[in-house]
Parts: C-alpha cells; sequence; structure tokens
C-alpha cells in the first residue's frame, strides 16, 4: 500500500444510518395520533383530515419529485385516476372503495410506467419533463370531461349508504374513522417512503437523480429506476384520490384531474422541504388549515380588515404569499432549514 | 486472445472526424496509455467504447464479446468502468454514500455494501473525507472518489479520463502507486488518458498516441516519445519536460 492512511481514521466507526429513527418518528407519530379525533371537534376534525389528505399527496410527490428528481406538475393524474377507478367500480358495478383503491393503485402505476418510459425515451429533462406530466393530466381530464364511460362532466356522488360500513369506507361525517383510515394512508406512506429510500431501487433512484451519466457508467439500468420511483409514487397518490372521493362524497373531472390538486400535491413538500422524508408533512401541518383560517378571516374579519369582508379566494393569495416568503427565506423548506442548523452544530 | 479490442472506431460530430478508424487492443492486466493534443479524440475514443456514445463504424469487443454501441450501464455491468475527467460525484451524498452506491451497482448485498464501501475508501487513502459531504471536496480528493467509485463495481478493464489532472506532484505519487498495484494484485487492465508524460512513462506497457481523431502510432513509451511525428504533433519541437 503506496497510499499513507491514517489510523484514527481506519478505525472510526461506519456512521449511523437515519433509516431506524425515521421508522421510529412513523411509530410515534401513529400512536400519538391514534387518540386524536377524541380531543378535536368536528370542524377541527375536518381540518387534520384535510391535513392528512395533502401530507399523502405530497409524500407522494416528493417520492418522485423530491428524491426522483422529475418534476411533476401533473401529479392530479394519478389522484384521479385513483378517484374515478374507486367511484366507476363503486357507482357502476357495486364495487368496494377498498378494492376500487387496490385497482387505482395498478392503474395508476401503469399509468406512471407508460408516461415514464415516454417521457425518459426522449431524454425529457426539467421544465420540459414536467410540461408532459402536466399533458398527460390535462389529457385525462379531456378525456374524463367528454367520456360516457365516466359520467362526462358530471362527475359523481358516492351513493348513500344507511348505516355506516367499513365494507363501503363511508360513516357519519363527523366519524373518527376518516381521520383513521387518513392516518393510516399517511403512515404507510411514510413507511412507503423510508423503506423505498433504504432500498437498493431507492439508492439507485438518488444516484441517477444526481447525475445519470455517472450511474449509468456503474452499470445502473438509469431509465428503470427512475420510471420505478415515478410509479411507486403514482400508486400511493392513487390512494388519495379514493380518500378524497370516500371522505367529500363527490368528484368530478376539473377536481380530479385539475392543476390546483397537483399544485396542492406540490405545495406542501416545497414548504416543509423537499427531498426530506419529514417536509411534506411539515408543509401540510403548516398549509392545512390555512383554508379554514383564511375562511373564518373573511367571515368575520378584525376591524382593519374591513375591505376584505364577503371575498373569496384569500386562502390562494395567502399561499401565495407563503411560497414567495419561503423560498425567499428558507429555500430548503422548513425542515431543510432545520436540519441544516442541527447537523452544523 | 486480447481483453479489450477497438476496430475501426469512427465518429463524426457535424462533419468533424472526432474519431477516425481507430484500433487498438489490450491484453489482459495491460495498462495502455493514450495521449495526444487537446481536440486529437481521446475523450471521444471514451465515450465510445464505454457506450456514452453510439460510434458510426467499427467494433468494441470485450473478452470476445461484442459490446459496441450498447447502453453504458450494459457495457459497465460487462466488466468495463470508466471515470470521468471532469469529475461527477453523487452531490447529495456524501463520500461513504457514493461508493457504498458503487458497490451495491456492482452487485454487492446491501448488508456488505457500506463495509465494502469502507475498504474500498481506505485502500483508495480516502478515510479521511469518508464522511464528508462531495461538495467543496479538493479535487485531489474528488478525483480519488471517481476511482473508488469505479473500482467498487470491480471492473476488469478500467477506463481512466485524466486521473491525475488537477493534482499536484506530491499528490500524484500515491495515485500511481495505487494504479500499478491494480494491475499487480487486482490484475486490472487499464487504459488511460492523461498528459502527464511522467506518468504515461512509468505506468504504460504501450503508449496510443492519437492526433486529428486518428492513430498517429503506438509503441513502448520509449519509442513513442523519440518518434519524430509525435514529438512534433503534441511534444513540441524541443521534448522537455
Amino acid at each position: 500500500m503506496t497510499t499513507t492512511t491514517q489510523p484514527a481514521a481506519a478505525t472510526k466507526a461506519l456512521p449511523k444510518l437515519p433509516w431506524s429513527r425515521h421508522l421510529l418518528v412513523t411509530a410515534v407519530l401513529a400512536v400519538v395520533l391514534i387518540p386524536l379525533p377524541m380531543l378535536l371537534d368536528p370542524a377541527a376534525e375536518a381540518v387534520a383530515i384535510r391535513v392528512l389528505l395533502f401530507a399523502i399527496m405530497s409524500i407522494s410527490w416528493n417520492i418522485m419529485s423530491g428524491f426522483g428528481g422529475l418534476f411533476s406538475f401533473g401529479h392530479a393524474a394519478f389522484f384521479g385516476i385513483g378517484a374515478y377507478s374507486t367511484a366507476w367500480l363503486q357507482v357502476e358495478k357495486g364495487v368496494s372503495p377498498w378494492i376500487g383503491m387496490a385497482v387505482g393503485v395498478v392503474i395508476a402505476a401503469l399509468f406512471a410506467l407508460v408516461m415514464g418510459v415516454l417521457a425518459l425515451r426522449y431524454k425529457l429533462k426539467g421544465a420540459y419533463f414536467a410540461l408532459v406530466t402536466l399533458a398527460f393530466a390535462e389529457m385525462l381530464r379531456l378525456w374524463a370531461t367528454n367520456s360516457d364511460l365516466v359520467n362526462r362532466a358530471v362527475g359523481y356522488h358516492v351513493p348513500l349508504r344507511p348505516e355506516e360500513s367499513w365494507w363501503w369506507m363511508q360513516f357519519a361525517p363527523d366519524s373518527a374513522n376518516y381521520f383513521f383510515i387518513a392516518l393510516g394512508l399517511m403512515i404507510l406512506g411514510l413507511l412507503v417512503s423510508i423503506l423505498f429510500l433504504r432500498s437498493r431501487a431507492g439508492q439507485f433512484a438518488l444516484a441517477a437523480r444526481d447525475d445519470d451519466e455517472a450511474s449509468a457508467a456503474l452499470g445502473i439500468p438509469v431509465v428503470r429506476y427512475k420510471v420505478l420511483t415515478m410509479m411507486v409514487s403514482a400508486a400511493l397518490m392513487a390512494t388519495a384520490g379514493t380518500l378524497y372521493l370516500q371522505y367529500y362524497l363527490f368528484i368530478d373531472p376539473d377536481l380530479a384531474f385539475g392543476s390546483a390538486m397537483s399544485i396542492q400535491a406540490i405545495l406542501p413538500a416545497v414548504i416543509g422541504g423537499v427531498a426530506t422524508i419529514w417536509g411534506p408533512v411539515i408543509g401540510a401541518v403548516v398549509l392545512g388549515p390555512l383554508t379554514d383560517i383564511t375562511a373564518t378571516l373573511l367571515r368575520n374579519p378584525p376591524p382593519f380588515l374591513d375591505f376584505l369582508a364577503g371575498r373569496g379566494g384569500l386562502d390562494v393569495v395567502v399561499y401565495g404569499i407563503l411560497l414567495v416568503i419561503i423560498i425567499l427565506v428558507l429555500p430548503k423548506g422548513i425542515y431543510g432549514a432545520l436540519r441544516d442548523r442541527w447537523s452544523r452544530r | 486472445m486480447s481483453l479489450l479490442t477497438v476496430e475501426g472506431l469512427s465518429k463524426s460530430f457535424k462533419g468533424l472526424r472526432a474519431v477516425d478508424d481507430v484500433s487498438f487492443e489490450v491484453e489482459q492486466g495491460a495498462i495502455l496509455g493514450i495521449i495526444g493534443p487537446n481536440g486529437a479524440g481521446k475523450t471521444t475514443a471514451f465515450n465510445l467504447i464505454a457506450g456514452a456514445i453510439k460510434p458510426d463504424a467499427g467494433t468494441v469487443t470485450l473478452d470476445g464479446k461484442d459490446i459496441t454501441g450498447h447502453p453504458p450501464h450494459k457495457i459497465a455491468a460487462a466488466g468495463m468502468a470508466r471515470t470521468f475527467q471532469l469529475m461527477r460525484p453523487f452531490y447529495s451524498m456524501d463520500v461513504l454514500q457514493n461508493v457504498t452506491v458503487a458497490v451495491l451497482a456492482g452487485g454487492a448485498s446491501e448488508k456488505s455494501a457500506r463495509d465494502q464501501a469502507a475498504g474500498i475508501i481506505e485502500r483508495i487513502g480516502l478515510s479521511q473525507w469518508r464522511d464528508s459531504p462531495t461538495e467543496g471536496l479538493p479535487t485531489a480528493a474528488l478525483k480519488r472518489l471517481e476511482l473508488a467509485r469505479a473500482l467498487a463495481i470491480k471492473p476488469r478493464v478500467l477506463l481512466l479520463d485524466e486521473v491525475l489532472a488537477g493534482l499536484v506532484p506530491a499528490e500524484r505519487e500515491p495515485v500511481l502507486g495505487l494504479l500499478e498495484e491494480l494491475r499487480t494484485q487486482d490484475g486490472v487492465t487499464l487504459v488511460f488518458v492523461e498528459h502527464i508524460m511522467a506518468a504515461v512513462m512509468r505506468l504504460s506497457d504501450s503508449v496510443l498516441v492519437l492526433n486529428l481523431g486518428q492513430v498517429l502510432t503506438q509503441g513502448s513509451p520509449q519509442e513513442v516519445t523519440s518518434d519524430p511525428r509525435v514529438i512534433e504533433a503534441y511534444l513540441g519541437e524541443e521534448p522537455s519536460a
């Protein structure tokens, strides 16, 4: 050996990996949140469910766009596939939404496969890739709007059942069960996120994001792992579609496939921290209640905000302002900035 | 039979013949140095061999298997690794993670990958930087990281693109020693592009000289450096270090 090695460095123990800590936090989060419905009034519980829904959507977006580096501006495509698969099977065929969810997951993953192979086959990157994802979502929106198969622009109402039923995923509006299902799906999303990143496939996806040529030179089939990342992300997003349908009992093409839904998947991750495990969750906690806070403010504004009385859309304005502030002040998001500060100590 | 055979390799970019009918062979365990002035087609030749770009004509054969125009990941899996002239670390990962991914790509189990990576890092002399992010690493460390990652997939043939460039002489010596050791201990076949003549003279069994995309000559280091055409094309009129 001609190189000089430092004996101290040579015996240095390998640093601990973060995975078991992430899994532990996930478990703690699940246990802590289970009793939450007992503490919340119905209005607050509705906010909590929306927070969880945002979190699931953004965890999904973060897998593809944060860890996979494939910017999606059309995540509504996968959301809508989940919602519509569930709605169509339930309304037209009388199939349980749980099965609808599973079918939606499979179709969304296959859709991501086609989308990924096409987009990556032509080596689309950055803004061009993002535009293709938007185009795919818009394509589905237009198809749903014009197809008799899925009731055109009318969409679907979930038929109300006389009694609560787990099989039909339908409960009284203020039932804690919706919260438990949403919580379960978010915990599932976190587990998918953590276990995927820890796996060989996830590590290859990160390498391919960082530098696809260098990855290929090491023998990593870059396109295969990028497409796989998209499929995992799409599958998770589809479950959010089912949850949305069963909780709000209604879906139409603009809700399901519109870009507003895609943006709601992006914002929590951007605000909380892109390409971090916890960023989407933290972002969802910040953004979820905003709509209600602004709505309350508009209904009953304090004297200095009198001019706002009765107007709508304040939440969108606040979203925008918040986004600008976060991007300027905390470009790595809330969690990203906190993590950097901790690790610098 | 030669481990790596390149025959009639050609590639043009908009009419410019970047690589023009280049042929050479490398025996198992041999070290081939490739020299040539800037723009001679050295890096393009590497890209053609490693599959990063497809040749217009010619064949590349690795251990009797035609790999011409195969995608880079298949060529890597077939046993050929390369380093990049401009270092390309995985920027979101520290040095250990960079090498661990490469070890995984080489087929190691998830359990043993980190230990193997740490072993390679120690061997390459990167231990000091093992847990550092790649951002802000000195050039010498990044060059070694390129080498560590390439070695992690246990290649039979290693293509090195200016692995010594940007290193001060004191930093070159350990890398040269390591490359010699790779040949003697691991039996790795090396093909390296290099501008630093002292390194070419010391390592190479044979030297290939490229000029304007074509093979000017090939021979032992002594033969090549005393060839007047090489001196004219590359070393300058008066060969002086």
